[in-house]
């Protein structure tokens, strides 16, 4: 469905290239700076990155503001609002329609922006990015503020959206745990490119510096860590 | 906007300029009907055309700037656009002399543009408000120095006096002529920035959301920048700098579009034409004997609705 090739941002994202199915929901995983973002940017046409999309066949970079939206979305990590707007007016702004009764937001759709909290601001960010119902979503750290429960729920609920009809999802996530447990398929990203599909214990140790151990995530110790090598 | 704000608002601009057009009423009362017609023609009407297309220039300039910058405390003159503007026309004015209306706006229209170029220089494009207001601070600092220098070295004596209308802005004595060559790059420039109401809607998603909805931020940014400067400008070459207007039409105009900031431009435009027909009342009702500059009646109106904004930002923010 999604087919990108040669996607660069000078600096920050070299010749990435990558595929995703329909129904597929994949997980975009690395370091800090690795380029995890600037390859949602490229994909989303922020900023002037080179290389192409093709969208079932569309470029969506190319589309305007009115058909854009259905195409894809994108979800920034940031959930700063630089204007106080009331939450169902943002939603609208994005393309979309304010009726997700999967998100709960009832009682907050009337209210402003700056007077919810941070998870709740980031469940009306999310349904903004939903709403216009994409092929194609980029969410960029979409659990980050949201409580365990809603963690959860969040995971399951872009499933469900994205097995119904010819969609697709692309989620940035630093969780490995929750990459593994709802991704069809992981991309590890080091360094500005693509390095790796799926976790695999010597590579994760090579990249982020941790292993597994006794059930929870450890720094690899000192002596063998491979990033002081490099 | 809702329909019965609109209407209110339309029909209060309506009574402003009937007002501004009849009142005071003696001398068109005056039984000789020639003088009386020369009167409502020739002085008044240019000079409630330009209250109209000056305020409502300000008005939608100030709302698109601050949709811009993402700041409510943006407007050309704190930002310094319209001193910037000032200083290019008595530069031009010393050069060619006060009689050459399109030397003089072309040279406003370069001050303008300077001063936002450097503006852009010194602040950035997502200028936080101390750094957005400091920068346009130090840049109308620095116009009005070099305005007033120019001013002590011109060779006229008159000079001061010539230039005392581009410092606090005047309607009053401009031909129709005067009227129209302010009007019409006021009307097309607004009109323009009405089309950018959408997008700079969007911009209140943030940036990076605007152009993966598929918008183009770079020719937005700098679509509003040319728009306001060559507006502005155009308006600063007749009448001079008037200022606090274009900082708080828009913020009265974003209550009636619920916080939109893109498409509070229209309402902006309606309540900055509603303010300087407002202010132009207050100057010519005035019982002082004489008349004051119609930038005094906007800033001392003005400054302390700006000081309660700031205020009021600070409680939120330490709330």
């Amino acid at each position: 469905m999604l087919e990108a090739s040669d996607l660069a941002i000078p600096g920050r994202l070299f010749d990435a290239s990558l595929r995703i199915a329909a129904g597929e929901l994949v997980c975009l995983v690395g370091p800090n700076g690795s380029g995890k973002t600037s390859l949602l940017h490229a994909l989303a046409g922020i900023g002037r990155p080179s290389g192409r999309v093709a969208l079932d066949g569309v470029d969506p970079r190319q589309l305007g503001p009115a058909r854009r939206p259905r195409y894809l979305t994108y979800l920034p990590a940031t959930r700063d609002v630089p204007w106080p707007l009331i939450a169902r007016d943002l939603i609208a702004l994005g393309g979309g329609e304010a009726n997700l009764p999967t998100l709960e937001l009832g009682g907050l759709l009337d209210r402003r922006m700056d007077s919810l909290s941070t998870g709740e601001r980031s469940r009306v960010l999310i349904a903004r990015a939903l709403a216009p119902r994409p092929k194609l979503l980029l969410l960029d750290e979409p659990t980050a503020n949201l409580d365990p429960l809603w963690q959860i729920r969040l995971m399951e609920l872009v499933r469900e959206e994205i097995s119904a009809g010819d969609r697709a999802a692309l989620i940035a996530i630093h969780d490995l745990d929750a990459a593994t447990r709802y991704a069809d398929r992981i991309l590890v990203m080091d360094r500005g490119r693509i390095t790796a599909e799926g976790l695999h214990g010597p590579h994760v140790a090579a990249i982020f510096g941790i292993e597994r151990a006794n059930g929870a995530w450890r720094p690899v110790r000192p002596s063998a860590d491979p990033r002081s090598s490099r | 906007m809702s329909g019965r704000n609109s209407i209110m608002l339309w029909l209060a601009l309506a009574a402003a300029l009937i007002a501004s057009l009849l009142l005071p009423l003696q001398p068109l009362l005056d039984v000789d009907r020639g003088l009386a017609k020369a009167v409502l023609i020739e002085l008044r009407l240019p000079r409630t055309l330009l209250a109209l297309v000056y305020g409502a220039m300000l008005g939608a300039s100030g709302a698109a700037i601050q949709a811009l910058f993402a700041n409510p405390l943006a407007s050309p003159d704190l930002t310094g656009t319209t001193s910037g503007a000032a200083l290019g026309a008595v530069v031009t004015a010393y050069l060619f002399g006060f009689a050459a209306p399109l030397a003089l706006s072309i040279g406003s229209v370069v001050g303008a543009l300077g001063a936002l170029a450097l503006l852009l220089a010194l602040a950035g494009p997502k200028a936080e408000t101390a750094t957005l207001l400091l920068s346009g601070l130090a840049i109308s600092a620095l116009a009005g120095a070099l305005t007033t220098l120019a001013l002590a070295l011109a060779p006229s004596p008159f000079a001061f006096y010539d230039a005392y209308d581009w410092l606090m802005g005047s309607l009053i004595d401009r031909s129709l002529d005067q009227a129209a060559f302010a009007a019409i790059p006021a009307v097309l420039t607004i009109t323009m920035l009405m089309r950018l109401s959408p997008a700079l809607d969007r911009l209140a998603l943030g940036e990076e959301v605007a152009q993966s909805l598929g918008d183009n931020i770079v020719r937005l940014r700098l679509m509003v920048v040319c728009l306001s400067v060559l507006g502005v400008g155009a308006c600063v070459a007749i009448c001079g700098a008037i200022g606090f207007v274009g900082l708080i039409a828009p913020i009265f105009a974003r209550r009636l579009t619920n916080g939109h900031p893109g498409r509070a431009i229209l309402g902006a435009a309606l309540i900055g034409a509603l303010l300087l027909n407002l202010a132009d009342l207050v100057v010519r009702l005035a019982p002082l004997g004489r008349t004051l500059p119609i930038g005094v009646v906007t800033a001392l109106l003005g400054a302390p609705f700006f000081l309660w904004q700031v205020a009021h930002m600070r409680w939120r923010l330490s709330a």
